[in-house]
């Protein structure tokens, strides 16, 4: 491989020799260093997939890391004893139609919100509206659930009191201890925080449409709505999509905005479990606070494996359709 | 003519919608802070709406007497300097490396790295290879595993690949090796791309939870995002701890200073909260270029 790159001027053994070693000296350092990063990846990332072992497997953390490997299998029972678990249904249920409404949600959210901002001719107060909509998305969801207990708050919350001084409701809504509320809430705190975020994304893909194009559609005597229809819109599809497969590809854990089990764990509590408990936050309370450590392996692995034929197919399908894909 | 006026209303709508929006953006953040440095008692009543009542800055010397939130905030400070610090060091290196086109197997080694974003094993796996390498209970665990990030990587690939190769070639002639290379010439034309990669390191760092609620069960090693979350529900309790400090120190807390569940809960989250605030301002231009080289790469 290496003296296929080298020079081809360079005709003599000795010089080629030398060549190969200068190179080589060269890329054993550069070996050393990638190689070091690739050890990290291994520690950290790559071994705990051996751990998925257990998921097949009656796993006691008292055997340790090699129990992983000596403990006894068991086939899909775990599996099926979940899927047999009495929280099963709503579990699903609640893990899938948070996924599906917040990609509803945001996922469009921010290309509306690109398209708007492309349409303000002020400037300044553009960026001001753009530098102040991506605030949110460096604060973490501790600090928005922090927020949120006091401005939902039954009691003294300011929601509350603005919408019974406009008349809307009578009596306070219990917005963050009540079931009727957790996807309202979920997916109203996503929009809110990373919506702005995303909108520099397809910002910039407005930005790399040939502004002569506008020109010669406004001399066609096209309005604002046919430019965004026929201009802005076809500019963005390319960034539109690739966003599209990275979002069905993470879904599960949370699509683009941010993570689905900190949001669920955090906003959660006991009484809006039965539409708070999802996949994640239920393997997570089954496996270390319960110690099953197999059972909650194997509820994990199913949502994983959903994820990656998700990610692999809507791949699939954004090349056949449009040509634009990620690997 | 019909052009004409669905452009004003269109200019309309975007102004008040814009005008909303940012409304919603900054709103809870002032909300909290304004009620933080109001009387607490008016506070606990939710009458602080608009602007701040006989401000005071009692709670914030106050939520310090809370024995852990001192500790805590070392922490998550030592965590963001050395964590961020070794994050943007390995992302620097390794995103230099992985543009050396002569390197023997580079594609396999840069798609393994890249695969991670994609893949995990889960938490359960995660935490029985974590508890293995003894990092329970153990500091190194906040920094180590965010050390080789595949995403930053990919943001100083994508930007030294769009610098010059000619100022690469042309020290490479002058004998330069790749450590003075990377030294002398990446390092110094890739500041922009290395601040954004600090703050996103240093943001993820300090907002960072899960690794606590996971692996760590020693109160001395808490970070300032799990103590927060551990106030929220003990905020009450707090309170009446604090007060009870207080009345031994000062004659009498007037109501107006005195802590409830509402000023605790409000002035940690606006502690937790604050170094960002704080910084935003200065760092938010950096970030745009840096999440746009990282969108067109993907």
């Amino acid at each position: 491989m290496e003296w296929n790159t080298a020079p081809a001027n360079v005709r003599s053994t000795n010089g080629r020799q030398a060549l190969f070693w200068k190179r080589f000296k060269k890329q054993k350092l550069l070996h050393l260093f990638v190689g070091l990063g690739i050890v990290f990846l291994l520690i950290f990332s790559y071994s705990p997939m051996f751990g998925i072992l257990m998921a097949f497997k009656d796993y006691s953390i008292s055997t340790g890391i090699q129990g992983i490997f000596t403990s006894e299998w068991v086939g899909l029972d775990h599996f099926k004893e979940f899927v047999n678990d009495y929280q099963f249904g709503t579990i699903v249920r609640n893990t899938l139609m948070l996924s599906f409404l917040k990609v509803l949600f945001t996922f469009p959210a921010p290309i509306l919100l690109a398209i708007l901002l492309n349409e303000a001719k002020n400037l300044r107060f553009k960026r001001f509206v753009q530098t102040v909509s991506y605030l949110p998305h460096f604060i973490s969801w501790v600090v928005v659930v922090g927020i949120s207990f006091s401005f939902f708050s039954v009691d003294i919350g300011v929601v509350n009191k603005a919408l019974m001084g406009l008349g809307i409701i009578d009596k306070p809504l219990a917005i963050l201890t009540s079931p009727n509320y957790f996807w309202g809430l979920s997916v109203g705190s996503a929009v809110w925080k990373e919506m702005g975020w995303w909108t520099i994304i397809f910002l910039a893909a407005i930005a790399g449409i040939n502004p002569s194009l506008y020109e010669a559609a406004e001399m066609d005597g096209a309005g604002r709505l046919a430019r965004i229809r026929h201009i802005t819109f076809p500019g963005m599809k390319g960034t539109i999509v690739v966003v599209l497969i990275l979002t069905i590809g993470s879904i599960l854990g949370g699509g683009l905005v941010g993570s689905n089990f900190e949001q669920a764990f955090l906003f959660g509590n006991t009484i809006n479990n039965p539409t708070s408990e999802i996949v994640q936050t239920y393997a997570f309370k089954v496996g270390l606070k319960d110690g099953r450590f197999s059972y909650a392996a194997a509820i994990d692995l199913i949502q994983s494996v959903i994820s990656v034929i998700l990610i692999f197919s809507s791949n699939f399908i954004a090349k056949r359709a449009s040509g634009s894909s990620l690997f | 003519m019909t052009f004409g006026t669905t452009d004003k209303t269109i200019s309309v709508l975007t102004y008040t919608l814009f005008a909303l929006f940012a409304l919603m953006c900054v709103y809870p953040f002032y909300y909290i802070i304004i009620n933080t440095i109001s009387a607490n008692d008016i506070s606990a009543r939710g009458e602080i709406i608009f602007y701040p009542r006989h401000i005071h800055f009692q709670n914030y010397l106050d939520v310090f007497k809370i024995p852990g939130l001192w500790n805590a905030t070392l922490i998550s400070l030592e965590r963001t300097l050395l964590g961020t610090l070794l994050t943007v060091g390995a992302s620097a290196f390794l995103g230099f490396m992985f543009t050396q086109e002569d390197m023997w197997g580079r594609r396999f080694w840069y798609r393994f790295t890249i695969l991670t974003m994609f893949f995990n094993a889960g938490i359960i796996p995660w935490y029985l290879t974590m508890r293995t390498l003894h990092l329970t209970n153990n500091f190194l665990a906040y920094v180590l595993p965010a050390i080789v990030a595949p995403f930053f990587i990919i943001l100083v690939k994508t930007f030294v690949e769009s610098t010059p190769k000619e100022l690469q070639q042309a020290a490479s002639i002058d004998g330069a090796g790749l450590l003075t290379l990377f030294f002398r010439i990446i390092l110094p034309i890739s500041k922009p791309i290395l601040a954004t990669v600090a703050i996103f390191a240093a943001v993820d760092q300090w907002n960072s939870f899960q690794d606590t609620l996971l692996l760590v069960t020693d109160s001395k090693l808490f970070s300032l995002q799990f103590i927060l979350y551990n106030y929220m529900n003990q905020a009450s309790s707090l309170s009446t701890m604090v007060n009870l400090q207080n009345a031994g120190s000062t004659a009498m807390a007037s109501l107006a200073t005195k802590q409830t569940t509402t000023s605790i809960r409000m002035t940690v989250t606006i502690i937790v909260v604050a170094p960002i605030l704080l910084v935003y301002p200065i760092f938010q231009r950096f970030f745009v270029k840096g999440i746009m080289i990282g969108a067109v790469k993907g």
